[in-house]
């Protein structure tokens, strides 16, 4: 996509406008000329959401590891950190919304697409746990192509791995709320993207398991308008609300405060 | 006969194969197939029910891909739609009411890619599953005996022990589909399916799953009862133990795996 690091106006893939990374920045990463909702990267998220200073991150020094073998994915992870400037496609960490202490995590579509590998996997089924020790609510931002093939069954193991984390965590009486960006698809849709009690997208995400070209290559049908969108998603009833930046953070304040408030006087 | 892991991918899709539908008929006694999600549908493409295993019963649950092509149309060549997900789901709650052991079958490509699959939330039924499955209170055990075809096999993977057949394969993606994103040619799969590590020694080297079943030098008859005694040794070393140390075992196995420095 674009570069943060080296040049300082960005290029909006909808309309191609050239916008000064401040004010992009300032404008919460909606383009100001077409109001498309443009990609951040996790620390963008995090610091869209979190109370100034209260981030923590927690498993940062996980690091992946070649154990398959797979052609070429020692390369490609060195170069998606050098690219991304992060360590992994998903942060993760503590913090505080509205001085509400929670667990959070933002996946990050610049490291290999947001790919779930054995790293993503561990950071993610480590903060449920910790999470579910704490009795702290946990928020999280999806965007991801799926498990990451460089890792064979590792990666698709990852799925059940979190999602019994995920059960784990509620099980123990506590709130997760997922916020779906764009794009949230294959085997992270397929695992925690679903699982929250509260499911938030962002307008016009694109949200679904199965990739459109298989999908039109299996059945030989033309997808309608917006399919897999979040507008989509919000009228199949695979998600609770479809929430703005601008309220974005409020918006997750409110639901964080009403699940840990006993009667309002 | 099979030496190459692509060797394997095609043993494992042939049309002569013993799938999910075969092992039912073979395995179970007096089955009872049961149908419907209660929700939407009734999903072909998974048959399940009730039966015996040994004179213990058992709920099952198989992807069938069908015979005739008529057959395999209607259940999609044994690819899962939601609603075959949420039966599934629906009869492993019915099982863990009644301390029925469960045994599923994986032989499918993948969940169903369609539109009207997307429109009524393939995501959220397997993941849901994935959730379900890891605290159900009755021993699962699932058998992978063709293709294991990513998260749409993995919705019916969450087992305390997952048994594959010698020549069954288990895959995060399809070498096809690998090496199309990989090499920008699918007809490199012989290499992607070799580079993703999917057989079943590779798998039992990596400790994903706990038994192989025998098959090369064997007939049908002799793997089909070989699996019904490893089925139903599991199921009576899973009876042993109580219900928090069953779900203890089966998350921390499952959290156990992952590789990272
Ligand atoms: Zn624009």
């Amino acid at each position: 996509m674009f570069n943060l690091f080296k040049k300082k106006t960005v290029t909006c893939k909808k309309c191609s406008a050239e916008v000064s990374e401040k004010s992009l920045k300032d404008n919460l990463y909606i383009c100001p000329e077409c109001n498309a909702y443009l990609r951040m990267g996790a620390y963008e998220r995090l610091d869209m959401v979190c109370d100034k200073g209260t981030f923590c991150e927690t498993d940062g020094d996980l690091t992946s590891l070649n154990h398959i073998s797979f052609p070429g994915y020692d390369d490609k992870l060195a170069d998606a950190a050098e690219k991304s400037g992060i360590s992994e496609a998903v942060i993760c960490g503590t913090a505080e919304i509205d001085s509400m202490p929670c667990a959070v995590f933002a996946m990050d579509s610049n490291f290999m697409m947001g790919s779930m590998g054995s790293v993503v996997g561990e950071r993610l089924t480590r903060l449920f746990e910790l999470a579910a020790e704490q009795g702290l609510p946990v928020v999280g931002f999806t965007t991801s192509g799926g498990a990451r093939m460089q890792e064979g069954i590792f990666s698709l193991m990852q799925m059940a791995k979190v999602s019994g984390a995920v059960k784990k965590h509620s099980d123990a009486g506590n709130l997760y709320v997922t916020v779906l960006t764009d794009p949230t698809t294959g085997g992270v849709t397929a695992s925690f993207a679903m699982l929250g009690d509260i499911i938030i997208a962002e307008p016009n995400a694109l949200v679904g398991f199965a990739g459109a070209r298989v999908i039109e290559q299996t059945t030989g049908k033309a997808l309608p308008a917006g399919f897999q969108r979040a507008e989509f998603i919000l009228e199949h009833g695979f998600a609770d609300a479809i929430v703005e930046r601008p309220v974005l953070k409020s918006t997750l304040a409110n639901i964080l405060k009403i699940h840990t408030c006993k009667a309002r006087r | 006969m099979e030496n190459t892991a692509y060797d394997r991918v095609t043993a494992a899709r042939s049309s002569q194969r013993a799938l999910g539908g075969y092992y039912v008929k073979n395995l179970i006694d007096d089955f009872i197939e049961l149908h419907g999600d209660r929700r939407f549908g009734d999903d072909a493409a998974i048959v399940s029910g009730i039966g015996y295993l040994d004179n213990q019963p058992v709920t099952v649950i198989a992807m069938e891909r069908g015979d005739t092509l008529e057959d395999r149309m209607k259940r999609h060549f044994g690819c899962p739609t939601p609603e075959g997900y949420r039966k599934a789901l629906r009869l492993m709650k019915e099982a863990e009411k009644f301390g029925r052991p469960v045994v599923c079958f994986i032989g499918s490509s993948g969940a169903y890619p369609g539109i009207d699959a997307e429109e009524r939330g393939q995501g959220e039924a397997i993941a849901e599953n994935l959730y379900e499955m890891m605290t159900l209170k009755t021993p699962i055990i699932s058998v992978v005996v063709g293709e294991g075809g990513s998260g749409g096999a993995l919705a019916l993977g969450v087992g305390d022990t997952v048994i594959m057949m010698e020549n069954a394969v288990y895959s995060v993606i399809s070498p096809e589909g690998c090496a199309s994103i990989l090499w920008k040619d699918s007809a490199n799969a012989p290499e992607a399916a070799e580079a993703l590590k999917l057989t079943s020694q590779d798998l039992y080297d990596f400790k994903v799953i706990e038994r192989v079943i025998e098959e090369n030098g064997k007939s049908q008859e002799e793997i089909t009862a070989d699996l019904k005694q490893a089925i139903s040794e599991v199921i009576s070393q899973k009876q042993k133990l109580s219900i928090e140390e069953l779900l203890a075992e089966r998350y921390d196995k499952f959290r156990k795996i992952g590789v990272y420095k």
